[in-house]
């Protein structure tokens, strides 16, 4: 009844290579900027890497989310969760040129400065260059395992079905999400939150880790409704699935707007001199505007499209919205690093957006490349049948 | 045409994909007075039985902006009209700690708005409904799975109607009395 191998369209090879020349020639720009103005690059190259960083864990994270749920929803997306998952060993090797920047990212690095400040004097017990390299690889190691592990145990399922595979995947899941909650949050703490080495904010991991899922599920909706434009995945994507994958961006949209608020209402009431200085940044010099953008097109306007179920049943619609939704991540980072980036005020560099193009050109390359290597259904899984054809059988 | 003599025929079936499959052919046959019962929520039954879509979300979104003006309003009132007192050197109208409970009376009546307006529209309270007349009928909340065809519906005829249901191969056909 079906072509039941579900094997890659040949025309993500043509979308592979495309990206792959906008990548290049936007890391090239980049490059030619490292000469010019090191310091702006490695500003806009963490930029760019955090946001891309995000698609790669974003499916990691819904991997094992989907693991855990169950459902009609991450079945079919599974695989897109994991070829954005197995982009991860690649993003360990573009974090590299970040090594480099550390003095030109981070003030902690300029040790004279730390020797004069007492509050840094004491975090230098964490915030040193040893440790910092050290937590990376930590970082990296956990990730790219749960990434590794996971993928290959879902590729031994489509051959075997195996049973015992499910609950192994959904067992490491419980565990790994967990792993991933903690590394993310220091690593938010690390690569971002230290660019202002004074402030702090338990909730800042989560601010990072909710971007990561909407980002991650932004990327699969596209893939997803470009995918059903032709065999072997025409049909396989129906208004109901839409409708759920609309109903989960509608939600971690929410959280976002449920996190950023809660951050801002706490420091703003408590109003002490050192959680201030953040938001007094971001408040002023027309940063403010960038504020009241992501209220806007992060929040609101997606809020009221996602509201209404038609909406979210409409695939195209929904995949606007996801390209939406990714700007909005962009803004998003921005507002939230960028000002450490500019200190007399809002700015934007033409490094910012090549960074951005190139490396997103490339994992979009390093993503399509890995969808077409697995069937783009996991074939072996036991929910497989009743995620695509509804639940009465 | 007088009124009929029954309430209307009522088929059982023993599963919910029986009973899509016998709310589409009942469509498709031309039917539209016609409701289906079943213990489980069936999404597709919505368009097999072909229903509009229902009022309720309006009404929901009519009470949660309500609760959002509300909420916000009193606040704003009670902060700056009523009771205007310096707290911690802020502004009277410190608009993000008016956020959180506005959003509650948003979700408050929001909910209300949903529970009250299901209700109404769903036509309750309703102390009397002919479909309990039907032999077996308490099954429906068990395992087993209903259609009724009214008998105000025009293409209603009590022969053909019966041998129509039957086509559809349920457990049986029963007559529903007023």
């Amino acid at each position: 009844m079906h072509d039941a191998t579900y094997s890659p369209p040949a025309s993500l090879d043509a979308l592979r290579q495309r990206s792959l020349v906008v990548g290049v020639i936007g890391l090239l720009a980049a490059a030619a900027g490292a000469f010019v103005s090191p310091g702006q690059f490695f500003h806009s190259y963490l930029l760019a890497y955090l946001f891309w960083l995000a698609a790669a864990l974003g499916g990691l994270a819904l991997t094992m989310l989907q693991h855990l749920s169950g459902g009609g929803w991450g079945v079919v997306l599974r695989r897109i969760f994991e070829a954005a998952a197995r982009t991860l060993p690649w993003m360990a090797l573009f974090f590299v040129p970040l090594v480099f920047g550390l003095r030109d990212l981070y003030p902690w690095t300029d040790t004279a400065m730390v020797a004069q400040d007492h509050i840094l004097k004491e975090k230098a017990l964490y915030l040193n260059v040893p440790f910092f390299l050290v937590r990376a690889a930590i970082y990296f190691v956990v990730w790219i395992g749960l990434a590794f592990a996971l993928t290959r145990w879902s590729a031994e399922q489509d051959r075997t079905g195996d049973p015992a595979l499910a609950v192994r995947m959904r067992n490491t899941s419980a565990i790994g999400l967990v792993l991933y909650f903690i590394t993310m949050t220091f690593a938010a703490i690390d690569w971002a939150m230290s660019l202002e080495p004074h402030w702090f904010s338990t909730m800042y991991g989560f601010l990072f880790i909710i971007g990561h899922a909407i980002m991650g599920l932004a990327i699969a909706v596209i893939m997803a409704r470009r995918l059903s434009a032709e065999a072997p995945m025409s049909g396989v994507y129906n208004a109901g699935h839409f409708h759920d994958f609309g109903k989960l961006l509608f939600a971690f949209t929410m959280v976002w707007a449920y996190l950023s608020f809660s951050q801002f209402l706490i420091i703003w009431s408590a109003n002490l001199p050192e959680e201030i200085p953040w938001y007094l940044h971001r408040l002023n010099h027309g940063w403010e505007r960038i504020g009241i953008g992501l209220v806007i097109f992060h929040f609101a306007v997606p809020f009221v499209v996602l509201l209404s179920r038609r909406s979210k049943r409409n695939a195209a619609l929904l995949a606007g919205m996801a390209v939406w939704l990714i700007a909005a991540r962009f803004l998003d980072l921005f507002f939230m690093i960028g000002p450490e980036a500019y200190p007399d005020g809002l700015g934007f560099h033409w490094l910012d957006l090549a960074a951005a193009i190139g490396l997103g050109g490339v994992w979009v390359a390093l993503f399509t490349s890995n969808l077409k290597g697995r069937p783009l259904l996991p074939l072996g899984d036991a929910g497989l049948e009743s995620a695509l054809h509804g639940q009465h059988h | 045409m007088e009124r009929a003599s029954i309430y209307g025929l009522v088929a059982e079936f023993e599963s919910p994909t029986a009973l899509v499959r016998a709310a589409n052919r009942a469509r498709e046959a031309g039917y539209r007075k016609m409701d289906a019962y079943s213990p489980i929520p069936i999404e597709e039954l919505h368009h097999a039985l072909g229903l509009k879509d229902t009022k309720l979300p309006w009404i929901v979104l009519g009470g949660g902006l309500t609760g959002a003006v509300a909420g916000y309003g009193l606040q704003f009132w009670a902060s700056t009209i009523a009771y205007p007192l310096n707290i911690g050197g802020r502004p009277l109208h410190s608009w993000p700690s008016f956020i959180v409970p506005a959003f509650e009376t948003t979700i408050l009546f929001s909910a209300a708005a949903a529970v009250l307006g299901m209700i109404l529209l769903n036509g309750l309270p309703m102390p009397y409904h002919p479909i309990f007349n039907a032999r077996r009928f308490a099954m429906a909340s068990r395992d087993r799975f209903f259609l009724c065809i009214e008998a105000k519906d025009p293409k209603f005829d009590q022969t053909t109607t019966r041998r129509f249901l039957e086509s559809l191969e349920p457990r049986e056909v029963t007559d529903v009395e007023h």
